[in-house]
């Protein structure tokens, strides 16, 4: 990242005319950017709605105390990942029967979402600001051979479990975390579930009796539009 | 597709999940007292390891996760539609409220709304899930503490809003009601009066717990100044809903920034606080909210507009590509739901916020020095839902 100006993308979304522009966020996103600097790779903003600010791992944690510290977001809402791969296992509901034998196949190409992302992993995490009752959502890359990143826990107490959870779902390690354990799983338990390539095995090893065909109904283009009265396959 | 053997491991461990002891609590000095996972105390599954030295509780860590059902995994297989049938389950005493965050960020990224008249329903259905709760909740502390009479108080006033909920949804306590754009159903006739009528029995069960058990001297002695939480270490482990405005912190999420889908604005209600961060100010916030909660229903009752329940949605659902982050302040506290959506008829990715988490990861803080039954008020005014927990 040469200068902070050059690495910073803002992009707005432009499909509601009513707020095309948010000053409070924007004003935000500058903030946090003079704050950080370099460490901020991208933003963005949805007007009158939400921010997302992706940042770098080295940061991830000074990212927290200047939340905390200097911008008045004092609520911590949540700390999690997001694992970008598309699952290996296709897409089971899409299909109109189960795939119980499917091998995995070769996955697709990793799509992030707002804010981007280069790597498999990413950090997602949540501050709110209970005065101005503004929230941003933070992100941060984690490279794929090095899943660790430093823990959030000496600023935000609430960390502890969440990072816990984290790191057992998804073989994220925080360093610096003071008893990074198990939290719901049990001490054997092998694999990370939430992870995409994870098979969810109660759907392997038994046929889903959840897929449902939608009937068309009478007088109904193929498009699938329709009175709205009961809305896909019913559980 | 063929399994491998650790693969077939993980899950057979997974199966047999009760073989976990902290064997770092087991000291030479000292004694371990383990409540639970099935304790009275503990609203389910909730196991709580404390290290005692007498009678004071050097250190305290809940161990959750012995009913944990992986929904953020199983809502990756499921269409939008069929996940509110599982998050039903996550509070299962307040069980539409779970819903309907999820279905407004789904509503969200799919730019619908629903029409006015299924707003207010809504509404009025959230806040009565809200009393179908606490309400259970001043029954449940009185329990606790002993006092098993306001424990049948609450649970027969709390019929008469299952009851009500039952008539227009059909489930007591799995509705499974909302609607991407809507609701599933108009309401039954003569819900209206019948509710006006539950909304008379919730009040007059305030004031009988008001009488009976904050006046109570015993309950003062057990509860004022116990599991004191400031404002700042409450923020920090986020901390929501009543255990926030408990600890004198004015915000609530119906009031300030309210998801588009409530109708909220519509009426007139104060959030109550109090400064005093302990469990009988816990206490308190939730009998006030109650209280409150019953104005909300009253006036949206009389204000129901006539109108469709449903938007026009398509029959199947596909939310376009983007992720949301929607929260309601449900009668735990800040419940939200992440959701990240490829343009699929599944979520991609879930992450469930929900406000029992958050609200008992506190209690290893709180309960340093304090006396083992401390513990149990302390639990018990922190109120948490097992399944809000572990989802």
């Amino acid at each position: 990242m040469s200068s902070a100006d050059a690495g910073t993308e803002t992009t707005e979304a432009t499909e509601t005319p009513e707020p095309v522009t948010d000053e409070r966020r924007e004003h935000l996103v500058a903030r946090v950017t003079e704050a950080l600097g370099d460490a901020v790779v991208a933003s963005h903003i949805r007007p009158g709605d939400d921010v997302w600010i992706r940042v770098t791992r080295d940061a991830w944690a000074e990212t927290a105390e200047v939340a905390r510290h200097r911008l008045g977001f004092s609520f911590f809402d949540f700390l999690s990942a997001i694992d970008w791969l598309p699952s290996p296992f296709g897409r089971d509901m899409d299909a109109q029967e189960d795939l119980v034998d499917a091998e995995p196949s070769t996955p697709a190409e990793i799509v992030t979402g707002y804010a981007g992302g280069d790597t498999r992993f990413q950090l997602l995490a949540r501050v709110y600001d209970v005065e101005s009752h503004l929230g941003v959502t933070l992100k941060a890359d984690l490279p794929d051979d090095d899943l660790t990143a430093p823990t959030w826990t000496a600023t935000f107490l609430g960390a502890d479990w969440h990072e816990r959870e984290t790191w057992e779902m998804f073989g994220i390690t925080f360093t610096g975390h003071p008893h990074l354990v198990h939290l719901y799983l049990p001490g054997a338990f092998e694999g990370n579930p939430l992870r995409k390539d994870f098979p969810l095995l109660a759907r392997r090893v038994k046929p889903w009796p959840g897929i449902v065909d939608v009937e068309q109904m009478p007088n109904e283009d193929d498009d699938g539009e329709g009175a709205g009265d009961e809305s896909g396959g019913a559980a | 597709m063929t399994l491998t053997d650790s693969q077939k491991m993980a899950y057979v461990a997974a199966q047999a999940a009760d073989a976990r002891v902290n064997l770092q609590f087991e000291t030479e000095d000292g004694m371990t007292l383990n409540m639970g996972p099935q304790h009275p105390a503990t609203h389910g599954t909730l196991r709580i390891v404390a290290q005692l030295d007498g009678e004071q509780v050097v250190r305290c860590e809940p161990i959750p996760g012995y009913m944990h059902r992986g929904y953020e995994k199983l809502c990756e297989v499921r269409t939008y539609p069929q996940v509110t049938t599982l998050i039903n389950r996550i509070d299962w005493l307040g069980s539409f409220a779970n819903e309907v965050p999820f279905i407004l960020a789904a509503e969200k990224l799919m730019e619908v709304e629903a029409p006015p008249r299924a707003q207010v329903i809504r509404t009025i259905l959230f806040e009565l899930s809200r009393l179908g709760n606490i309400s259970l909740f001043l029954g449940d502390l009185g329990i606790q503490l002993g006092g098993l009479t306001i424990g049948f108080y609450a649970f027969r006033d709390r019929e008469f809003v299952l009851n009500q909920i039952e008539a227009a949804t059909g489930g007591r306590f799995h509705p499974n009601f909302d609607r991407i754009g809507g609701l599933k159903d108009d309401l039954p006739k003569g819900w209206i009066a019948e509710t006006h009528r539950a909304m008379e029995r919730v009040r007059r069960l305030c004031d009988e717990f008001e009488e009976l058990v904050l006046g109570n001297e015993i309950f003062g002695a057990r509860t004022r100044g116990i599991g004191v939480i400031p404002a700042d270490v409450a923020l920090s482990y986020g901390m929501s809903g009543a255990n926030l405005r408990a600890s004198g912190v004015d915000w609530d999420l119906r009031r300030d920034g309210c998801p588009p889908g409530l109708a909220y604005d519509q009426v007139d209600w104060k959030v109550w606080t109090h400064p005093d961060g302990d469990s009988f100010a816990r206490t308190w916030v939730r009998l006030q909210e109650v209280r409150e909660s019953t104005r909300i229903v009253d006036q949206l009752l009389d204000s129901i507009p006539s109108g469709p329940i449903m938007a026009k949605v398509p029959r199947i659902i596909k939310v376009p590509e983007g992720e949301a982050y929607v929260a309601t302040e449900n009668p735990l506290g800040e419940m939200g739901y992440y959701v990240v959506s490829k343009g699929d008829l599944v979520p991609f990715r879930v992450k469930i916020r929900s406000a029992s988490f958050n609200n008992i990861s506190v209690v290893p803080w709180v309960t340093r020095g304090v006396f083992v039954p401390d513990v149990i008020t302390i639990l018990a005014s922190l109120y948490f839902i097992l399944g809000d927990i572990d989802r």
